[in-house]
């Protein structure tokens, strides 16, 4: 049975792991709210934070990727002075690249 | 002394799918060349039919180089680009596949990078990633990047694709892998690439990366607009029900 389910899992496709998560967390807060562990009146804590939190993550790694954006002027330099190197290259040996 | 020889017998093909690339694909061949020199390789383009000759400088650079490491395979009209790998592929005689731009955003001489890294690792499939530290992009304003970096974060997010740049078609590949993955792949443009290397997590393969620098294309200009967008979405949604 175990290896069943794992099998399944592998399986899964990626919509139904993500919906698994989420009713798993689901779960989890309904059993809190149930056992009273939680009044009932935080009752959209859970979802909101959750939402808010997911949000705030994709915002956090947008701009931390932009801060970090790895770029390379050099590169654009090196490049330039190996097309001019290949078209030298080139037009001695008779290929035709006499053209932009 | 196994593997060495083993390493020997290697033999690299790189499809180089092209349109219009008349000058491109000869400064690609020659920097290929040059930065290959030990190596066991064959050039295959295959163009589809481009109007300003292409094909004819293919043929001049089969001339100086030999017939036998540039192979031209053409094909009469724009068929795409994931049938234009199919179709390199069917004439591919190496055992590892390379697929690469032939705008030259893509610099062959990364190349020996990407072989050291699949013998070091054993890897699958080598992927080219912009994104970690000594890869880099040139050439690119603050809403291209942002575009770019929103689509990561969001792919990252809903697909825990495993590698950091989804999107780069800078890769090297054991052909039996890319035989395997590539019949199941439907998509077209910078989803093509996306569900390529997302399939491939899925199916279990081995992935390394490489770092790559990416120098936006220096004749004529790639474009990014509103309809890129919505086709990367809904290509997010088909990957997230169907992978």
């Amino acid at each position: 049975m175990m290896t069943l389910s794992s099998a399944n899992l592998i399986i899964m496709k990626h919509i139904l792991k993500i919906l698994a998560l989420l009713v798993a967390i689901s779960a989890f807060w309904i059993g809190l709210l149930r056992a009273s562990l939680v009044p009932e009146t935080h009752m959209w804590l859970l979802p909101l934070y959750f939402i808010v939190s997911l949000g705030c993550y994709g915002l956090l790694m947008v701009g931390v990727g932009l801060m970090q954006f790895p770029s390379c002027p050099q590169e654009a330099i090196l490049l330039h002075q190996d097309i001019v190197e290949a078209k030298d290259f080139l037009k001695k040996k008779g290929v035709d690249v006499g053209f932009d | 002394m196994g593997e060495e020889q083993k390493e020997k017998n290697n033999k690299y093909s790189i499809i180089i799918p092209t349109y219009n690339e008349r000058l491109n694909i000869a400064l690609i061949v020659y920097l290929v060349f040059k930065h290959l020199s030990n190596v066991d390789f064959e050039i295959i383009v295959v163009d589809d039919g481009s109007p300003d000759g292409t094909q004819d400088i293919v043929k001049q650079l089969q001339l100086v180089y030999g017939g036998d490491r540039i192979l031209l395979r053409a094909r009469p009209k724009k068929l795409g680009l994931g049938t234009a790998y199919i179709h390199g592929l069917k004439h591919a005689s190496g055992n590892f596949v390379v697929i690469m731009d032939a705008d030259l955003s893509h610099h062959p001489k990364y190349l020996p990078n990407f072989i050291k890294k699949q013998m070091e690792t054993g890897a699958d499939i080598v992927t080219g990633t912009r994104y970690v530290k000594g890869g880099g992009v040139h050439g690119w304003n603050l809403m291209r990047k942002l575009t770019s970096r929103g689509a990561n974060v969001l792919a990252q997010t809903l697909l825990w694709p495993g590698v950091s740049d989804l999107t780069g078609s800078f890769r090297l590949y054991k052909k039996s892998v890319l035989e395997d993955v590539i019949s199941s792949c439907v998509s077209k443009g910078y989803v093509f690439q996306m569900e390529m290397i997302v399939r491939a997590t899925r199916k279990g393969y081995k992935i390394a990366e490489v770092p790559i620098t990416f120098v936006d294309r220096v004749y004529g200009s790639s474009k990014l607009g509103g309809s890129e967008i919505v086709e990367y979405l809904k290509g997010l949604i088909y990957l997230l029900l169907t992978t």
